[in-house]
């Protein structure tokens, strides 16, 4: 099954879990700590996270810690910066007409 | 004439909705007619080198713009926008579905996006401000397919065309 990555940032739960691991590798434990949510639950979000390739795991002991792909949220906002360039380009066309059909009118 | 326009471009990925503002150097009412009317629509609507074509534009609440953008290749995507409110030169909302050349609606897609688009003027310049809000932002995807397609443009696409590739793998 292929597992959509933006689905898996639209999620609020999720996107919290980014926001925690971002600043330093956690363990489930750690995780679910910060939420009202039962360990299972954040365990199902760390699941497609992990599909995703959002997040890494590492193993210390008996301990799995997980930590964000920096990368891969990069690609994220070079996707958006996609959309971005194509209303750019649209608007750049539109200046274009706009002063060309005010000179027509004057 | 003010040469420093405005142009933001946020998404918000919480609420699913992107949001633009754009200056002009124009009147409003021009800005309002490139926006609402076909002929000046279809000059800049689609990123070169491809080109917008509208077929059927009736512009009033319950009308419909069904429009396709073309590829050099002569390649073909039609959508279709539903206009749902019109406060002239103030406002017009719109749903914008994908569909096919005999304006059947793509149900994979649906139920659309909700376009809003806002108009202002100040001392000459002209301001709109657009909200676009997709169910998922997977729908985002395919509208940029939409605008660029992935036959014959640029290096940007071939960059999208990679990263999706690599967003999609699994591990």
């Amino acid at each position: 099954m292929r597992r959509d990555i933006f689905q898996a940032i639209a999620d609020p739960t999720r996107r919290a879990i980014i926001a925690l691991i971002a600043l330093q590798a956690m363990t489930p434990n750690a995780i679910a700590e910060n939420f009202n949510t039962s360990r299972q639950a954040i365990s199902k979000h760390l699941r497609i996270l992990t599909e995703c390739d959002l997040v890494k795991q590492a193993y210390q002991g008996r301990e799995i810690y997980y930590s964000l792909e920096i990368e891969k949220m990069k690609e994220i906002d070079k996707w958006l910066n996609q959309f971005r360039k194509i209303w750019e380009t649209r608007f750049t066309q539109l200046d274009k007409v706009l002063s060309t059909i005010k000179k027509q009118k004057k | 004439m003010r040469t420093d326009l405005l142009f933001d471009f946020t998404v918000d990925k919480a609420t699913k909705t992107v949001f633009i503002v754009r200056e002009f150097n124009a009147e409003l009412s021009l800005v309002w007619d490139a926006f609402t009317k076909q002929e000046i629509l279809d000059q800049w609507w689609a990123p070169k080198p491809h080109v917008s074509k509208t077929k059927i534009m009736d512009f009033k609440v319950g009308g419909r713009r069904f429009y396709a953008m073309v590829s050099p290749e002569g390649q073909e995507r039609w959508s279709i926008q539903n206009y749902t409110s019109i406060s002239p030169k103030t406002n017009f909302k719109f749903v914008s579905n994908f569909s096919d050349k005999d304006e059947n609606i793509d149900p994979q897609w649906q139920p659309g996006s909700q376009w809003d688009l806002n108009f202002s003027e100040q001392n000459g310049t002209t301001k709109v401000r657009i909200t676009i809000y997709n169910e998922s932002l997977t729908r985002m995807e395919k509208m940029i397919e939409g605008g660029f397609f992935k036959e014959g443009v640029t290096m940007q696409m071939n960059n999208l065309d990679n990263l999706l590739t690599i967003l999609s793998q699994r591990p």
